[in-house]
């Protein structure tokens, strides 16, 4: 058996060179520190991703898109088809968890600094990365047609033709229409599944591609202390052990949160509910998933106009401004580039966390 | 000699600055010609509108009081209330604010949103929360004993 395996190897190796990668996999180090347990949440991040892509192509095998097949083939997939309602647990549960990761991943590489130089491009995919997973977040919010995403849908496309000059266009073209009808279902299907999963592998590719070229990040006082005294563990086998263990332990998790609430619990819910009807007035409790709430809860308490200026143009230009900002932190933080500590960076980062926590539990109260 | 040189490499390069702006060019035409079509066909074709003017409704005894009900006026929905006195209005059915489909609200006799909690008066004037103009106007007439909705305010 080893026998052929060695053949194998030797095959590849000798047109592909894998020894060279080998190497490269050996001298692959993760430095250790108090920090170190932030390094697992990109892993994790992709662990879930990986999930998501998995239970998404066993959804596909029964879901079929259109305004009058929508809902009941996603009935038909909880309650006809054998394990389909673990299924579609799986795929909300893994969903909500991949941005729960994701949001700490993200934050903890701010607060660590881990954007500096030389790694401000793995920050950008990274941050590209997140508003894609939202993206995924929000088409597939869509795809059971029922009341709740119909009118979340709704509200998050009208938001979008505010948006002076363009925002007409894109939200014809969001939805397919002035409306949200079939059309919109359609294309957001093809973002969910086609569109959106192709953006997000190349640049899935990219960061990763990036990470191995750069290694892991150490934060500033580390780095700055005596580097021979750093400790560092090889990443094969230990860390990726300490990764696939995890990995392990959140699956149990996902298993436990899918058996025992597949249609969530709390704010956290996905209960299919009634079919989309356009000409039914809006049910109480319209809400967004938890990640859009502080957003959605903002844009409630903005009063219609502020001065001259529409509450909600204002809003989405605020949380646009804001996000932008984020994404290019490492460009214009310039004290961290140089290894200098910038306690700003602290508070803003602080700020945000405060402002989101609050508004997502206004919104749940 | 060398200067022969010189003028000869300046030339090539001025040839192949050429040769790379008409390549650019027609790069930039090629683009245009694929772009084009796609953000054309990204935005959806206008859907024929049945023309609806006015619409019948039913019986004005069939209504009850102090109730609302949202209407299908072509592709638009109309929200129709019945006031505690009686009097019919017909309103855009769509929240000024983000789109949402508005409802009365019998216990208030208000117009609300559940999206965001904007209210309207039974008028449309926009009262109070998010909604930034008030709702449209439809004139409803009553035709022996039957109830019609017609675009504009009556």
């Amino acid at each position: 058996m080893s026998n052929i395996g060695t053949k194998i190897y030797g095959w590849l190796d000798e047109r592909y060179d894998l020894t060279a990668l080998v190497e490269f996999g050996k001298k692959k180090t993760v430095p250790i520190h108090r920090e170190s347990v932030w390094y697992y949440f990109g892993g994790l991040s992709l662990f879930l991703f990986m999930v998501q892509v998995m239970s998404g192509v066993l959804l596909l095998l029964y879901y079929r898109p259109g305004a009058d097949q929508a809902y009941e083939s996603v009935k038909f997939i909880v309650t006809n088809v054998e394990f389909g309602w673990l299924v579609r647990a799986i795929h909300s549960w893994s969903a909500n968890l991949m941005i729960f990761a994701a949001f700490i991943h993200m934050f903890s590489v701010y607060f660590t600094k881990a954007y500096r130089k030389p790694r401000e491009l793995t920050w950008i995919t990274g941050m590209i990365m997140f508003f894609l997973a939202m993206g995924f977040g929000f088409s597939g919010y869509l795809l059971p047609w029922n009341e709740l995403a119909f009118f979340a849908t709704k509200v998050g496309t009208d938001i979008v033709g505010v948006v002076p000059g363009i925002g007409e266009f894109l939200m014809k073209v969001l939805r397919g229409g002035d409306d949200v009808t079939g059309a919109t279902l359609s294309r957001f299907f093809g973002f969910h599944i086609a569109l959106l999963p192709a953006i997000f592998s190349a640049f899935l590719g990219l960061h990763l591609m990036l990470v191995q070229k750069l290694g892991m990040s150490t934060p500033i006082e580390y780095e700055k202390a005596d580097n021979s005294n750093l400790k560092t563990m090889p990443f094969f086998p230990n860390f990726m052990l300490r990764d696939a263990l995890l990995w392990l332990i959140v699956l149990n998790v996902l298993a436990i949160l899918a058996v025992f609430f597949p249609f969530g619990i709390g704010p956290l819910h996905w209960p299919l509910g009634l079919k989309a009807d356009p000409f039914a007035p809006a049910p109480a409790g319209i809400q967004p998933e938890w990640y859009f709430m502080f957003m959605f809860q903002t844009l409630k308490m903005i009063p219609g106009k502020v001065l001259f200026i529409e509450g909600e143009l204002l809003g989405i230009f605020a949380f646009g401004a804001a996000g932008l900002a984020w994404t290019l932190v490492p460009f214009w933080d310039k004290k961290s580039a140089r290894g200098e500590k910038n306690k700003l960076i602290n508070i803003l980062g602080i700020a945000a966390i405060a402002f989101i926590i609050l508004m997502t539990a206004i919104g749940w109260l | 000699m060398a200067t022969t040189v010189n003028s000869e490499q300046g030339s090539s390069v001025n040839r192949r600055g050429f040769l790379n702006f008409l390549l650019g060019i027609t790069g930039l035409g090629w683009l245009a010609s694929i772009l084009y079509p796609v953000l054309k066909y990204l935005n959806p074709p206008e859907l024929p509108e049945a023309n609806i003017s006015s619409l019948k409704v039913g019986k004005v005894d069939d209504i009850p009081y102090n109730s609302g009900q949202i209407i299908k006026f072509g592709r638009t929905p109309v929200l129709l209330i019945r006031d505690s006195e009686g009097t019919f209005k017909a309103l855009h059915g769509v929240c000024t604010h983000l789109d949402c489909i508005v409802q009365y609200k019998p216990d208030k006799e208000l117009v609300w949103c559940a999206c965001h909690g904007g209210s309207y008066d039974t008028d449309g004037n926009n009262l109070s929360g998010p909604p930034p103009r008030p709702l449209e106007k439809f004139a409803v007439n009553i035709r022996d004993g039957e109830l019609y909705v017609a675009k504009g305010e009556a």
